[in-house]
């Protein structure tokens, strides 16, 4: 009978595929397996090639080690969705038997992921995923992770001081619909109206939505800016329909609004915007002009913040697996090393670690310019910086027990006290 | 919300119904003339857009991209219709041409990374995968020619199925040879302005969308109305049999509208491009959606479609506007109601 | 009925073996067969619509996903349901599933064929669309991860191996349940429905009950799936609720074998091995799977389990053709 030969069928491949697996390698002291999550397909797919590029290219230039251990680079699709990321996780944690989980983009699978790691015990950087309460106050679920990139709110906060410094005194907020629209909301209203300032309204379009037709009307006329968030598919069609739409104020956004993993496909209706992230590729430093040099030279492309942040990341492991000695130290003991370590030369600027694990850096006030930079023969669009926050820690100037104090910021919080 | 607001909105869901017409109006005529549920029509609209890209990038020209797009998914959309909907004699031969073909190449696919380059350089690589695609291709070709396929015409599941089955064949194809990246049609700068008309800024994209739309419509409605084709293609859709007892060509016929349909769909692709961008999920973004005009219109109704494209272009950003919460469900709510009450959908003749 | 015990003692054999032998695989490949089977539920709930009353669905994934947002909001939001009240939950997921069916089958039942198709494709997007836009509820994007972990009562199921034993013990319940169904005369009169529909009205059968009540327990054992799913996940999207997760579903019957309950497992394992196990392997595993579906449908329309049917078919046409050639032949 068919039925039973191909059950039977499937039973022996079942066990010759378990007495592989039973075979394969435990964890060689030499070889570093990194299992690396990225959406490689989909509406994130740009956020998702920059990522893994920026941390080949750390690679490349390092002759394919960390700390001097052979890397053994473990690349998974997860699309952008989280249970695909949890699923592709657990495979490179229970079959590839990886050391450490690097990646995902958005802040929902940030958050699917950190308890998966808690679950595995297995060390995890989130190399993009902002959301803020992974290392706020959730940090005791997960302490197999460590972040290298940022918090949501962290560049927001200071955007809001400057927001009121140029004068701004109603806004209006039209983010993605989901943990990181929330969060870079929050961040940026909390204290815009501690200096003064008023949000009037709060639009949300869901994430990856590319028609803005059923949200722009709605903006209110008496609004001084917009302050936007946008991500993947979404930033460039924005800006396109609020200008066509003959909106002419200023258009001020969180990081991923103008990041360059989107400017080049910009036009010139974004000139002039201003948006706050702790790196611009146009930062004049020579570490920043030897890593957009080279990165352009080897894929391309302008690295955008997605590329830099795992550029900094396989940096950040080599620094820490050096200390190491060139053996893996098991999660626990590397977190500790890693947050004992101030890294000075990354193109983004000096960074360290809080006692939470997010990173202390400059944060950067850009403008949308078009201009030639770095010998670049044409003029394109780049993300002017007009000015630095230095030490920018999670927590702003609120201090880290006020701020935990607090709720998470979330789609209703910080309540809209002002909205009409 | 002033009146502001109210024509805004309304401007923009008639806009996208334009675009909804187009995707669904194939759709409709395609069920209507052949009983065909095809889920890789929203497929045709994705490949449409990306075809246009890759014309854009050799040549250019937006313009140029629109007839080209449309066309070369027409083709394909034939192509799927004749060997693998409904293949008549020689037909069949062929399909198990291209499915030994297909096999073998999967094996190919397969084994490459295992296999050793006996013929040396870059054409040697080549004629050595033909080589390879054309051995395994020849034995399964014979077993395929041995087992004899069944019929799908009338058989809507398998007809499901089986489009769906090539929705995913184009996705997986279309990633292979575009990438997964997230494209944006940039239509000539002319369209990218807004007209202005009592304070109230209307995109001129949008305009041209409506526009396009309507002289499509129209056209395709003089074609059904007045001409002969057109008659034939109408009573094929009232009875099929009646049809072909007067001596309609119905084959013909069918395979007209499902050219015609797909490079609609395509023209969608296109112009939708712009709008929503080119990244793979978007054909299946797009498929239910292009189905709630066709139910909600009727299907088989040209007229219907028409109205079912409104309507749910309309809803669709009314939805959203008024209530994000429960955008899709105002959708799809609807279309339900609908259909509980006349299966058939508004228009539709059954 | 030699060949029946035959299929069943095969049937029983091969679910020894299963048992048996994946607990030894490591922790990924039990994660991947436990879901396989929650799957399978998924799919056998579909199986008593379309193969034995006729009904194609493409909206089954609705009560999958209630079932599982249901679980999810209960256990983060009440803390219910992971102690023993777990087992509470299940007939609440079955409850539910089947209450929905009831609802959607008023509206649904009414139509065949292809407006069955749409009507329940709209209604299965019904649900997709409140999943994905109702963010206080569902999550929206994000989805619900399941906080909580898996249930604890005595017996620790965040191991993925007891998790297992608790699938399979499900898969193997569910399968004997709706054998006992279908055998029953309630499942036969439902095979005369989907053979001749016309004849069973005329006989008397109130065949729009029937599909209602066929409806709703493919509803019930749906939400029964969904609410094991979202502890086999550990969490729950909108991704769940999909139109491909309904279209897979399909598939998976009929790949298997409409109308023989245990297709639907089969065809489970081998979707599900290529989603999820193949996709790992190689990057273009969706040809493959396009390529499944086409050749299903068009050389193997009664799936893997109708395999020895269909060479005894051809092996009798072989036959006639010898007959004719050699009555043809002169003599």
């Amino acid at each position: 009978m068919k039925s039973a030969s191909s059950k039977l069928r499937s039973i022996l491949i079942g066990t010759a595929v378990a007495a592989g697996f039973g075979l394969s390698a435990s964890a060689g002291a030499e070889e570093l397996r990194i299992g690396y999550l990225a959406p490689l397909t989909g509406g994130l797919a740009q956020t998702g090639i920059d990522m893994r590029d920026g941390f080949l290219l750390y690679l490349d230039q390092h002759g394919n080690k960390l700390g001097g251990m052979d890397v053994k680079l473990i690349i998974e699709d997860e699309q952008g969705k989280g249970d695909v990321a949890v699923t592709k996780a657990k495979k490179l944690v229970l079959q590839d038997k990886v050391h450490i989980l690097i990646g995902g983009v958005l802040a929902s699978t940030g958050y699917a992921l950190a308890p998966v790691s808690t679950e595995l015990k297995t060390m995890y950087i989130p190399s993009i995923p902002a959301a803020d309460d992974l290392t706020q106050r959730r940090l005791k679920e997960f302490p197999y992770l460590i972040r290298t990139s940022w918090s949501s709110s962290q560049p927001n906060h200071p955007l809001g001081q400057w927001a009121c410094d140029q004068g701004y005194k109603k806004i209006v907020t039209i983010a993605a619909d989901y943990a990181f629209g929330y969060e870079t909301v929050g961040g940026f209203q909390k204290a815009f109206e501690d200096c003064g300032g008023k949000i009037i309204q709060k639009i949300w379009p869901p994430l990856g939505a590319k028609d803005f037709g059923p949200f722009i009307p709605t903006i209110k006329g008496d609004a001084d800016a917009v302050f936007s968030l946008m991500v993947g598919p979404m930033p460039a069609q924005f800006i396109k329909q609020m200008r066509g739409a003959g909106f002419k104020k200023p258009i001020i956004g969180g990081g991923t609004s103008y990041d360059e993993f989107v400017l080049p496909f910009m036009g010139d209706e974004a000139i002039g915007d201003v948006s706050a992230l702790h790196y611009s590729a146009a930062l004049q430093t020579p570490e920043n002009e030897a890593f957009v040099k080279a990165y352009r030279a080897k894929f391309g492309k302008v690295p955008s913040y997605y590329s830099e942040n795992n550029y900094t990341t396989a940096m950040w492991l080599d620094e820490a697996l050096k200390k190491a000695g060139g053996k893996w130290p098991g999660p626990e003991e590397l977190i500790k090393i890693m947050v004992g370590i101030k890294l000075d030369k990354t193109p983004r600027g000096p960074v360290s670690l809080d006692e939470n694990r997010n990173p202390i850096q400059n944060i950067y006030i850009k403008k949308v310019e078009k201009k030639k930079m770095f010998g670049y023969e044409k003029d394109e669009l780049w993300n002017t910086v007009t000015k630095t926050y230095p030490n920018v820690s999670q927590f702003w100037t609120y201090g880290k027990d006020k701020f935990l104090a607090q709720p998470v910021y979330d789609k209703n919080f910080p309540p809209c006290k002002f909205c009409e | 919300m002033g009146t502001q607001f109210w024509i805004v909105q309304a401007f923009n869901g008639v806009s996208y119904g334009a675009l909804l017409f187009l995707v669904g109006a194939g759709l409709s005529l395609i069920f209507g003339v052949m009983r065909i549920v095809n889920l890789s029509h929203g497929s045709y609209f994705l490949l449409g857009g990306y075809v246009a890209l890759s014309v854009i990038g050799s040549t250019g020209s937006w313009l140029l991209s629109i007839p080209i797009a449309a066309l070369t998914i027409a083709v394909v959309g034939l192509i799927m219709e004749r060997l693998f909907l409904r293949p008549e004699g020689r037909a069949k031969f062929i399909r198990d041409a291209v499915i030994a073909l297909g096999i073998a190449l999967v094996i190919r696919l397969a084994i490459g990374p295992v296999l050793p380059q006996l013929l040396p350089g870059q054409v040697g690589g080549i004629i050595q995968v033909i080589l390879v695609v054309i051995a395994f291709a020849i034995p399964v070709f014979l077993l395929l020619q041995r087992i004899s396929a069944v019929a799908i015409e009338s058989d809507v599941l398998r007809q499901v199925l089986m489009t769906v089955g090539f929705a995913f064949l184009f996705q997986q194809a279309a990633l292979d040879i575009w990438g997964g990246n997230n494209f944006d049609i940039q239509p000539p700068g002319a369209l990218t302005q807004s007209l202005v008309i009592g304070g109230i800024y209307l995109p001129i994209y949008r305009l041209f969308m409506i526009v396009g739309a309507l002289v499509i419509g129209i056209v395709l409605w003089l074609a059904m109305e007045k001409t002969r084709m057109g008659a034939s293609v109408r009573a094929t859709v009232d009875d099929a049999q009646m049809a072909r007892g007067v001596g309609i060509d119905t084959n013909k016929i069918s395979m007209m509208i499902f050219a015609l349909g797909a490079g609609m769909a395509a023209l969608g692709g296109v112009i939708g491009g712009a709008f929503l961008g080119v990244y793979p999920g978007l054909d299946f973004e797009m498929l239910p959606i292009a189905f709630a005009v066709v139910i909600i219109g009727g299907m088989g109704s040209l007229g219907g479609a028409a109205i079912g494209a409104l309507l749910v272009g309309l809803a669709d950003n009314f939805g959203k506007a008024l209530f994000p919460e429960l955008a899709y469900f105002t959708l799809y709510a609807p279309m339900v109601l609908i259909l509980a009450i006349k299966p058939t959908g508004l228009f539709g003749r059954d | 009925m030699g060949t029946q015990n035959f299929k069943i003692a095969v049937i029983i054999v091969s679910l020894l073996a299963l048992l048996i032998v994946v607990p030894y695989c490591n922790s990924f490949v039990v994660l991947l067969a436990t879901r396989a089977m929650v799957f399978a539920i998924l799919a056998m709930s579909l199986d008593i619509l379309l193969g034995f009353t006729g009904l194609a669905s493409l909206g089954q994934a609705a009560y999958f996903g209630v079932g599982a947002y249901l679980t999810a909001i209960l256990a983060n939001n009440y803390g219910f349901g992971l102690k023993w009240d777990f087992w509470l939950m299940i007939p609440i997921g079955m409850a539910v599933g089947g209450a929905l069916a009831a609802f959607f089958g008023l509206f649904a039942i009414r139509a065949t064929g292809t407006y069955f198709l749409m009507i329940t494709l709209a209604l299965g997007q019904c649900v997709w669309g409140l999943a994905y836009r109702w963010n206080s509820m569902t999550g929206g994007d994000n989805g619900l991860t399941m906080k909580g972990g898996r249930p604890q009562f005595g017996i620790d199921l965040s191991s993925d191996i007891n998790f297992f034993y608790l699938t399979f013990g499900f898969f193997a319940a569910t399968l004997l349940a709706l054998y006992i169904l279908v055998r029953s005369p309630f499942g036969k009169s439902l095979l005369g429905i989907r053979e001749r529909e016309l004849r069973m009205r005329i006989l008397g059968y109130n065949v729009w009950l029937h599909k209602y009540v066929a409806f709703i327990i493919a509803g019930a054992f749906g939400g029964l799936s969904g609410v094991l799913w979202a502890h086999a996940n550990g969490i729950v999207t909108p991704e769940t609720v999909v139109l491909t997760t309904s279209v897979d579903a399909l598939l998976m019957t009929v790949l298997g074998g409409a109308g023989t309950l245990v297709g639907g497992a089969i065809g489970s394992a081998i979707v599900f091995g290529l989603r999820e196990y193949v996709s790992t392997l190689i990057p273009w595993w969706q040809y493959v799977l396009g390529g499944v579906y086409v050749l299903t449908i068009l050389y193997l329309p009664t799936g893997l389990m109708g395999i020895p049917e269909r060479i005894k078919q051809w092996r009798n046409s072989q036959k006639k053709r010898e007959t004719a050639k050699m009555a043809s032949a002169p003599s």
